[in-house]
């Protein structure tokens, strides 16, 4: 026996009450309390058999084990770099994890100082710490460009079903960009071409969550620059 | 039945205008006005906290600051710098949404919520936690509730729901701030300043549960608004 | 924290004559506006001023006290700000910081050195009882260029309010009941910042571009034309033509602020 209070699609608030009874089950950012399934957050929902998912609207990055992340540097030792990724703690990146050999003893600030920007993975998360690699295609430092923050819940709008979103926009824009799951994204090209890679950016975190938004950014990036 | 002042019943809310995301620089944002009392609220976190004795490797912590900025009393200037009152308010607040935060899952962290006061016309720590707890789910930080608040009074023994700064003045008037969570009936702040029995207050906490549960709709609205067409 | 590929990027197309959000160099952000008593039961005066989304809000309050020994006819004047960290991530609540004391010392001498309050229209009787006008500014979105959006909020601010009714005999003020007096103002100083970076002159930096500033010189200005403070900050020298480029800049930006006040 179960009632759903809800239309698939509609916007949620912390405390709403979604579905009641025992047919259901809650997922990431609801829960279930008694005979209720309520809403953690303020987001999209949506039904999926017996699930009940919360798409959020809004809130921080929570670092996931395999995210592709942007972060700038903040912090050295001997064998670690600390990385900001826009979470609650600062992430560590050891000289193990790079790409390139380094010797012990090396100066880590000659490979990246502070202030600059990494492209690297989630390595593992555990209570409190964050491990990141750079071991692998595309982590790298990050060249001259504009760094802009993103909300984090709408990155996946913005790269797109298969990444045909940013692909739009990199082709029209001639920009090369570079978006991290954190919300981190980096742009670079001509200084017009970047002005209007990163309005069509904003233009779908407004607009997200709303229907025609790829003829939207279509049409916006179709006019010259 | 008691006259008000104003004109209104004695269980009517004055009016209410919520909006989120009015700070874009922080995490999560709130404006709240009730009446002639309008608050700001701002979070900013899960961040780290400093300085790193505070840090608690089990759980993050909540830190709220209540403030009541100059020119925002009815009368005198408010001198700036905080003082008894404003430490206590901010305490009581911090109490008044913690049991609807889960923070485990930040530990070392800080979640800062900053609440200061535009205007002021009684009702002002309830109307700050009513701000705070907007910005909260803005800023996207799973809540098991949205906490809503509203101050009653006891005027000559008639329970006065959400009572301005001229009821507060009467001689013999009890005021009683109350912070429910909407969905289950449950007090996160109780204070009382005045004199009165128990079967009084129990009326006073009857009305506070209808009484939020209107503030909770208008605070719902104000979060969904922003995502409608 | 600064990066160096901000700085970089910053650089690479200041040196194109461009900036990073598309804006000339001697622009304000859009819009500029102006809101007259946003707290009208509470401040005798107030106004909220926005500035792109930088967003400050300013609020006089009026006092009946002693005049200073030394100037017994004339009223009292106090402008400060208090960054408070609503607006700012990096702002911590406490005694204030330096930025906050520089901030309200350069609005406070632009707008007491204008003379645009005359101090012995505040005077109520010689040596026992004047005026005293605090105005209090407060960010609550910082995107850059508090400078210019506090100094216009306090002047706005000042431009709304209006005194309370006091009584002589009992030396009471009633603030509920306000007067149709309103303060008596001259002309109105403008604030203006104007940063370099390199060999440019920017005018509404946003934060990137005031961190990565070499020299910055905020001016107080008069519709004739006359200076009323000035402040230069940050890190390096300033060649004397470069000063006065900076203050012609100045002068020309604040009359175009200075239309939002009428």
């Amino acid at each position: 026996m179960g009632e759903l209070h809800i239309q698939p699609k509609d916007i949620v608030v912390p405390g709403q009450i979604l579905a009641t009874g025992m047919d259901y089950l809650p997922t990431y950012d609801t829960f279930r309390d008694g005979d209720h399934i309520i809403a953690a957050r303020v987001g999209l929902v949506n039904v999926d058999g017996r699930l009940i998912k919360l798409i959020p609207l809004n809130g921080r990055y929570f670092p996931k084990q395999g995210d592709q992340v942007i972060g700038r540097v903040v912090d050295m030792n001997f064998s670690n770099w600390y990385v900001d990724i826009n979470f609650a703690n600062d992430a560590v990146l050891s000289s193990r994890d790079t790409a390139e050999f380094i010797d012990r003893g090396a100066d880590l600030s000659k490979i990246f100082c502070h202030g600059d920007y990494i492209v690297a993975e989630i390595a593992k998360v555990t209570r409190g710490t964050v491990e990141l690699n750079m071991r692998g295609p595309g982590f790298r430092k990050l060249g001259p460009g504009k760094i802009i923050k993103v909300n984090s819940t709408k990155v996946p709008r913005i790269i797109g079903k298969q990444g045909s979103m940013i692909t739009l926009i990199k082709e029209k824009t001639g920009c090369k960009i570079t978006v991290g799951q954190n919300g981190l994204v980096w742009v670079s090209g001509e200084p017009a071409a970047e002005i209007k890679a990163i309005h069509a950016i904003n233009l779908i975190e407004q607009k997200a969550h709303l229907e025609g938004l790829t003829d939207e950014v279509t049409k916006f990036l179709g006019a010259p620059a | 039945m008691i006259k008000r002042e104003s004109g209104r019943k004695v269980d009517e809310l004055r009016p209410i205008e919520a909006k989120t995301g009015v700070i874009p620089r922080a995490d999560g944002s709130a404006m709240f006005k009730i009446g002639n009392t309008t608050a700001y609220a701002a979070v900013y976190g899960p961040r780290e906290l400093h300085p790193k004795f505070l840090q608690n490797p089990e759980t993050g912590i909540l830190r709220c600051s209540y403030n009541m900025i100059a020119f925002s009393g009815s009368g005198e200037r408010v001198r700036p710098g905080g003082n008894r009152r404003s430490k206590e308010i901010s305490l009581v607040t911090e109490k008044a949404l913690l049991p609807v935060l889960d923070l485990s899952q930040y530990p070392n962290a800080v979640i800062d919520v900053f609440i200061e006061l535009i205007e002021t016309d009684a009702g002002t720590r309830c109307a700050g936690i009513c701000a705070a707890a907007l910005a909260l789910a803005d800023a996207g930080i799973p809540m098991k509730d949205l906490p809503a608040a509203i101050s009653v009074g006891i005027i000559e023994d008639q329970i006065i729901v959400d009572i301005d700064a001229n009821e507060d003045c009467d001689i013999g008037a009890v005021d009683v701030p109350v912070c429910v969570l909407p969905r289950t009936g449950e007090i996160t702040l109780l204070q009382m300043d005045g004199i009165t029995t128990l079967d009084l207050l129990k009326k006073v906490i009857d009305k506070a549960i209808v009484a939020t549960k209107e503030v909770n709709k208008i605070q719902q609205e104000a979060l969904k608004k922003r995502y409608q067409a | 924290m600064n990066s160096k590929i901000t700085r970089e990027h910053i650089l690479n197309l200041l040196h194109q004559g461009l900036r990073e959000d598309g804006r000339g160099l001697e622009n304000y952000r859009e819009p500029v506006t102006i809101e007259y008593n946003i707290a009208p039961k509470s401040a005798e005066g107030s106004a909220r001023v926005r500035i792109g989304s930088t967003e400050v809000i300013a609020g006089v309050k009026m006092e009946v006290g002693e005049p200073f020994s030394d100037t017994p006819d004339e009223g009292a004047l106090m402008i400060g700000v208090e960054l408070i960290p609503l607006s700012n991530p990096e702002f911590e609540a406490g005694p204030p910081q330096i930025e906050a004391i520089e901030l309200s010392r350069v609005i406070d001498r632009g707008i007491r050195e204008s003379h645009v309050i005359d101090m012995k229209k505040l005077c109520i009787k010689s040596g026992e009882k004047v005026w005293t006008i605090i105005v209090d500014i407060y960010p609550i979105n910082d995107a850059g260029n508090l400078f210019d959006a506090c100094a216009l909020a306090a002047c706005a601010a000042l431009k709304s309010a209006v005194f309370p009714h006091y009584d002589e005999k009992t030396d009471v003020v009633d603030y509920k009941k306000k007067t149709k007096n309103k303060l008596p103002l001259g002309d109105m100083p403008v604030g203006v910042t104007v940063i370099k970076i390199k060999d440019k002159f920017l005018i509404d930096p946003t934060t990137e571009e005031w961190e990565n500033l070499d020299a910055r010189l905020s001016v107080f200005t008069l519709p004739n034309g006359n200076l009323c403070a000035l402040q230069k900050g940050g890190n390096k020298p300033l060649r004397p033509e470069e000063l006065y480029t900076m203050i012609n800049l100045a002068t020309e930006r604040g009359n175009y602020l200075r239309g939002y006040l009428a």
